[in-house]
């Protein structure tokens, strides 16, 4: 079985957010990037796949800048056999899939992989975009799948539960965090990633559809009115006379 | 023309459709043309005029057996296909797990820009550029969707359900479908009823690690009841086990926008934080007072979360019986 792992290069969650260039670019000074979590825990569920199915082979893709190769190796660290670059500042969610769809469809995968979304941008649109791209089913949300020959079950978050559902492949899904527990790469793995083929492509045109024109940070709150613990009770009447939220 | 997707439940629309309905429907009227409100699966036309009320024009039922089922393909296909017949130029939908699963889509199909997690009207001074959050509610990102055809996800619980008073008529049409928008099998749906669902709830009363154990949450679901709230944790309180990973919010997590945000216990981490900051009022209850929430927060109460606690279900049930 092929599978494809679609990784997004974000800004640890500790990042501290701010902008720069007018409020146009994300300051990326002293921050430090990561593999997006939920791409993490797809790649995670995608190698126990992998594992399972003697003769599989799992290869990430990014839409990126070299400055996001430290986290493509670190998932070839993690097990994945191969990875891809697309050199391109990934310009929108369009922009990203048609990409992505691009090289999917000249290798042919059974089973592409994305995270629930970045946590940066939170789009949660680049699966579902691929998916239309290649005709293929979309499952979003999964929280756990099982594959039997040429087919997945799987069980995903809807809105107030979950659905159970089986589908043939070809298949995209997204992954939701509980699918996996991610793995911590080894010194064995870290080794072999190094001589690991990571394959840099240049990017087809595709002229970007949603570009974002500014950042805004949210405004701060005016400050904490404390209540004394012993007449913790005043809160309610706080929030139904003043806040006039109950 | 402005397309929106009224998403139902059986039959039943919940309130991030009207919300949807009303945000197209606003639209529609600054844009001078009408509002159609698709509606999937076999309904009930005389509940579908009833989003005539919240702003649409017109409903466009498609009826089939096959769409009481949620699947991405054939939804899509549904919704881009009513667009198409439509002349849509903006095609509304709430941004739920299953918006999340067609807009892509949509997209794809009609060559048309799209933006999720939509939090503002669109702004046409200078091309069409709509606020949405990034960073998981840390910031604010303007994008202008330069497509003739625009999408656009919009945030569930930012947007009022406002009443237009309409009377909408509902025209029952079909759609081609493709044999492969049916591929997946659907084995079994499960929703918990009579619980408020997370991210559409107004109030959400939620617990961290200074509630010791899960033993500890009765008070906690005991307070969310009185106020009708939904109950959540925090990540720590997910992976201990304590709570189930849907109740689980932050930046990992579900990102919420209630009216009402009670923190009990939560020390209020960055990446918490990122999921709740948008919420209009924010409570945070913990021991330690130098704890990041009370930074974020407009009431707090620096004290033991089991001290605090039986005072303010006492006084939550003493308003909801003098309200009732």
């Amino acid at each position: 079985m092929k599978i494809l792992v679609c990784i997004s290069n974000v800004p640890d969650t500790t990042a501290k957010v701010s902008f720069n260039d007018n409020n146009t670019k994300f300051n990326s000074a002293g921050v430090q990037f990561i593999i997006n979590p939920y791409d993490e825990v797809a790649l995670t569920k995608a190698l126990e796949i992998a594992e399972q199915n003697a003769g599989s082979t799992v290869t990430v893709i990014n839409v990126g800048l070299s400055d996001a190769e430290p986290s493509i190796r670190k998932a070839l660290a993690i097990g994945a056999n191969d990875a891809v670059r697309i050199n391109a500042e990934p310009i929108d969610a369009f922009f990203v899939a048609e990409q992505i769809a691009k090289y999917a469809k000249d290798n042919g995968f059974d089973l592409i992989f994305t995270g629930r979304e970045s946590i940066d941008y939170n789009g949660g649109l680049v699966g579902n975009i691929v998916a239309e791209m290649l005709e293929m089913p979309s499952i979003n949300l999964i929280t756990s799948i099982q594959i039997d020959s040429n087919n997945a079950t799987m069980e995903r978050d809807i809105d107030g539960g979950k659905e159970k559902l089986s589908c043939a492949l070809p298949l995209v899904v997204s992954a939701q965090q509980e699918l996996a527990e991610p793995r911590i790469p080894n010194m064995r793995g870290i080794m072999a990633a190094r001589t690991k083929p990571l394959t840099v492509i240049e990017p087809s045109t595709v002229n970007a559809s949603t570009p974002t024109i500014n950042f805004e940070l949210p405004k701060p709150k005016a400050g904490v009115k404390l209540i004394p613990a012993e007449q913790a009770e005043q809160l309610i009447d706080l929030l139904h006379n003043e806040a006039r939220v109950i | 023309m402005i397309v929106v997707f009224a998403e139902n439940i059986n039959g039943n629309f919940k309130k991030s459709t009207l919300e949807a309905v009303s945000y197209a429907a606003n639209l529609a009227q600054s844009n001078s043309t009408s509002c159609v409100a698709v509606v999937l699966g076999n309904t009930d036309d005389s509940k579908n005029a009833e989003l005539g009320k919240y702003g649409a024009d017109k409903v466009v039922s498609i009826k089939s057996d096959k769409l009481n089922e949620f699947r991405a393909e054939s939804y899509a296909t549904a919704i881009a296909s009513v667009a198409s017949q439509q002349n849509a130029t903006i095609i509304v939908l709430s941004n739920t797990s299953s918006g999340k699963s067609i807009s892509g889509r949509i997209a794809a199909k009609l060559n048309a820009g799209v933006v999720s997690g939509v939090v503002s009207l669109p702004n046409t001074s200078n091309g069409f550029v709509v606020r949405k959050t990034v960073f998981s509610g840390k910031a604010f990102a303007d994008v202008n969707i330069t497509t003739p055809i625009k999408i656009l996800a919009i945030t569930p619980n930012t947007f009022d359900v406002k009443e237009f008073g309409k009377t909408a008529s509902v025209e029952n049409v079909e759609v081609t479908f493709n044999e492969k928008d049916f591929a997946t099998t659907i084995e079994n749906v499960s929703r918990v009823t009579g619980k408020i669902s997370l991210t559409e709830a107004e109030l959400v009363v939620s617990g961290g690690r200074g509630m010791k154990g899960p033993e500890n949450w009765g008070i906690i679901e005991e307070l969310a009841s009185v106020l009708g709230a939904a109950t959540a944790c925090s990540k720590p309180v997910s992976d201990m086990d304590w709570r189930p990973h849907s109740e689980h919010v932050g930046q990992t997590g579900i990102t919420i926008k209630p009216n009402l945000y009670i923190a009990i216990g939560i020390s209020g981490a960055i990446q918490h934080l990122a999921g709740v900051s948008s919420s209009k009022v924010i409570v945070a209850i913990n021991k330690d007072p130098e704890a990041p929430f009370f930074k974020a927060a407009d009431y707090g109460i620096v004290g033991d979360a089991f001290d605090v606690l039986p005072k303010i279900l006492e006084a939550a049930k003493k308003l909801k019986s003098a309200t009732a």
